[in-house]
């Protein structure tokens, strides 16, 4: 585990339960991770896979009756797993922020843009009332928006849906936060529009050196901006590890599953894109060895009884999958055979 | 803006006109006349009221009589009450009716927006359940049950409360409580479930990761997109209850508009039937203009056309 200062977050066998009628909803099981300043770290996952709600439990945002169940969070200093809602008010915004997935309906409708980017200013900042409109005019250059003065007075339905995530990410940035969360900032947009607010992201995070966790469905979305990719199945990250190791040397089946799903334009032939059989676990009752051995084309019988380990492959590169036991296993036997 | 306004003049201008032909026909498909009692009249005594009042023309006649007064801004005699006009009548009592009313429908939007609000934040919770059982029942009990409830128990009882007449402020205090029970009641239940469903919205989610308070998230951010079906009922029933309660008015002795209304209606005082229900009309549909124009201030989407 990284241990130097440079680590802004981290986080260390983190579990969040939803307690409903029916029992408790295991959302995320045993999630570990470390962030430093500065990186890009993309959650892969389909829905229900934990992904956002680890994110939200940072900001203790998880919506009731969800609770983080066990496991630490650090976070800039922070023991967030142990800190009261007032704690967390005063660091919502100012040293972590949130861009949610659909820019429509997150904006209030009957306040105008100016009042809600200043309101995040009047809250965490000493700055008056002149000085919060100024920055909040400068914010909204920021994100690319002409005559931002104009803007300012306009309510959200007179946006269009690009535009409204950017007043989201000028919002979220106004305090310059150190992290900022994206939950599935692009799904929302239309496929031209994706790229732009993306690269838009990326360009102000080197101005003000704070790290993303960029969280989607999409491995395309994330793979050109993340330093780094944790692939989430069922509540548990099955595999982390550098986006070259995700993309080109994938360890878990269902990571392989993953990139095998998803279309290539580049390659002229009219190859069937492979989906991955079957439907996710249900979280009231996980099973009790590897959560994706009911999907798994290569599983194998400790599958089934026990939860894989997870094995370094290489530095950084993390994967929980019995095969990678049993290849070293092999090899070992193998050597041996030879000797 | 003024393109709207003047429309709905336009269209208030005419459900008036209709209202106004609905009630006098309606009013002289009453049996009975204003000068019917149980002391029998002389066939030449009742003519000679007729032609007095000028009730000796036709029907259609004496519509177009009444109307021409009334855009004259002469309401007509009262047939009842001896040399007073309907103008006189409704606007001596209309202030004290006005002014009760518009106390109570006051204490009823502010007490009921807050703790219809309350209720929805505490969702599940004992105090909701509390705010519920009382709202439940401001809707189930009349009143009339009230009022005397509250007569006897802080009136005769303890003492506390004078229970006739307005004379002084204290004297307001039973009847705008009684006046102000039922709507507050109403308007509890309507915030809490629009409260409800806005708390759920989007955009609270990123008033909460903003790390907005409790209150502003309530007060600021949800009610202003929470409160339109609480300005939808409020008003018309503004209208209603300034123009008077013939109920609370009556158990209260209190001399306003709502008694007269009744009080016509039962002595076939045409004119005066006619006057007040055009009065109350006139509020009601000037009522939905402001409301109109209401939302627009409150919901930018919302577009006036």
């Amino acid at each position: 585990m990284n241990t130097n200062s440079d680590v802004l977050l981290d986080i260390k066998d983190l579990h969040v339960s939803f307690f409903t009628p029916a029992g408790e909803v295991k959302a995320v099981t045993s999630v570990t991770y470390t962030m430093e300043h500065g990186e890009v770290l993309g959650i892969v996952g389909e829905s229900g896979s934990g992904k956002s709600v680890s994110a939200y439990s940072l900001m203790g945002i998880i919506a009731d009756p969800g609770k983080i169940v066990g496991g630490s969070i650090n976070f800039n200093g922070h023991e967030v797993e142990k800190m009261t809602e007032k704690e967390f008010r005063k660091m919502r915004g100012s040293e972590i922020s949130i861009i949610f997935q659909d820019p429509m309906t997150s904006l209030n409708p009957v306040y105008t843009i100016g009042n809600q980017l200043t309101e995040m200013l009047r809250l965490h900042t000493d700055k008056t009332k002149k000085e919060c409109e100024e920055r909040a005019i400068e914010l909204l250059g920021l994100v690319g928006m002409n005559e931002p003065e104009k803007r300012m007075k306009q309510y959200p339905h007179e946006f269009s849906g690009g535009m409204r995530q950017r007043v989201m990410i000028a919002m979220a940035l106004a305090c310059e936060p150190k992290l900022l969360i994206a939950d599935e900032p692009t799904t929302a947009l239309d496929v031209t529009i994706q790229a732009q607010i993306l690269e838009l992201m990326v360009a102000l995070k080197k101005k003000i050196n704070m790290s993303i966790i960029i969280i989607t469905h999409d491995l395309g979305v994330v793979s050109d901006v993340c330093d780094r990719i944790a692939v989430m199945y069922a509540g548990k990250i099955v595999e982390i590890g550098k986006t070259d190791d995700i993309f080109y040397n994938p360890k878990h089946q269902y990571t392989v599953g993953l990139l095998k799903s998803i279309p290539k334009i580049n390659e002229d032939t009219h190859e069937r894109l492979i989906p991955i059989e079957g439907t996710p676990v249900d979280l009231l009752n996980l099973p009790a060895g590897c959560p994706f051995a009911s999907r798994c084309d290569k599983c194998m019988k400790i599958c089934l009884r026990e939860m894989p380990p997870y094995t370094e492959v290489s530095e950084g590169h993390v994967s929980a999958c019995w095969l990678i036991q049993k290849e070293e296993f092999e090899k070992t036997q193998g050597g041996k055979h030879d000797a | 803006m003024t393109k709207y306004v003047c429309k709905r003049i336009g269209y208030a201008l005419l459900t008036i006109f209709l209202i106004s032909v609905i009630t006098f026909t309606l009013m002289n498909l009453i049996p009975g006349g204003p000068f019917m009692s149980e002391k029998a009249v002389t066939p030449a005594t009742q003519a000679a009221l007729e032609a007095k009042y000028g009730l000796d023309v036709s029907k259609p006649q004496q519509y177009v009589n009444y109307m021409s007064g009334l855009l004259q801004g002469d309401l007509g005699l009262s047939l009842k009450q001896k040399g007073r006009t309907a103008n006189d009548i409704i606007f001596s009592t209309f202030p004290t009716s006005a002014k009760l009313g518009g106390i109570s429908i006051l204490l009823a939007i502010v007490a009921g927006t807050a703790l219809g609000s309350l209720a929805a934040r505490l969702r599940g919770k004992w105090g909701d359940q509390l705010i519920m059982v009382v709202s439940t029942l401001g809707i189930a009990v009349p009143s009339f049950v009230v009022a005397s409830t509250l007569m006897r128990i802080f009136g005769v009882e303890l003492k506390w409360l004078p229970t006739m007449g307005l004379s002084t402020p204290m004297h307001y205090i039973l009847p705008v409580f009684t006046l102000a029970f039922y709507p507050m009641a109403y308007i509890t239940r309507l915030m809490r479930s629009s409260m409800l469903d806005a708390l759920n919205q989007d955009y609270i989610r990123t008033a909460r990761a903003k790390g907005v308070s409790k209150f502003s998230m309530l007060f600021k951010h949800a009610l202003r997109n929470a409160i339109i079906p609480v300005i939808t009922y409020a008003g018309p029933l503004l209208a209603y209850t300034v123009s008077g309660s013939f109920v609370v008015e009556k158990i209260f002795n209190i001399p306003g508009l709502g008694r007269e209304f009744i009080n016509c209606i039962t002595g076939r005082d045409y004119p005066m039937v006619m006057s007040t229900t055009i009065f109350l009309a006139t509020l009601l549909v000037l009522m939905n203009v402001v409301v109109d124009i209401l939302y627009k201030v409150v919901d930018p989407r919302i577009k006036l056309k």
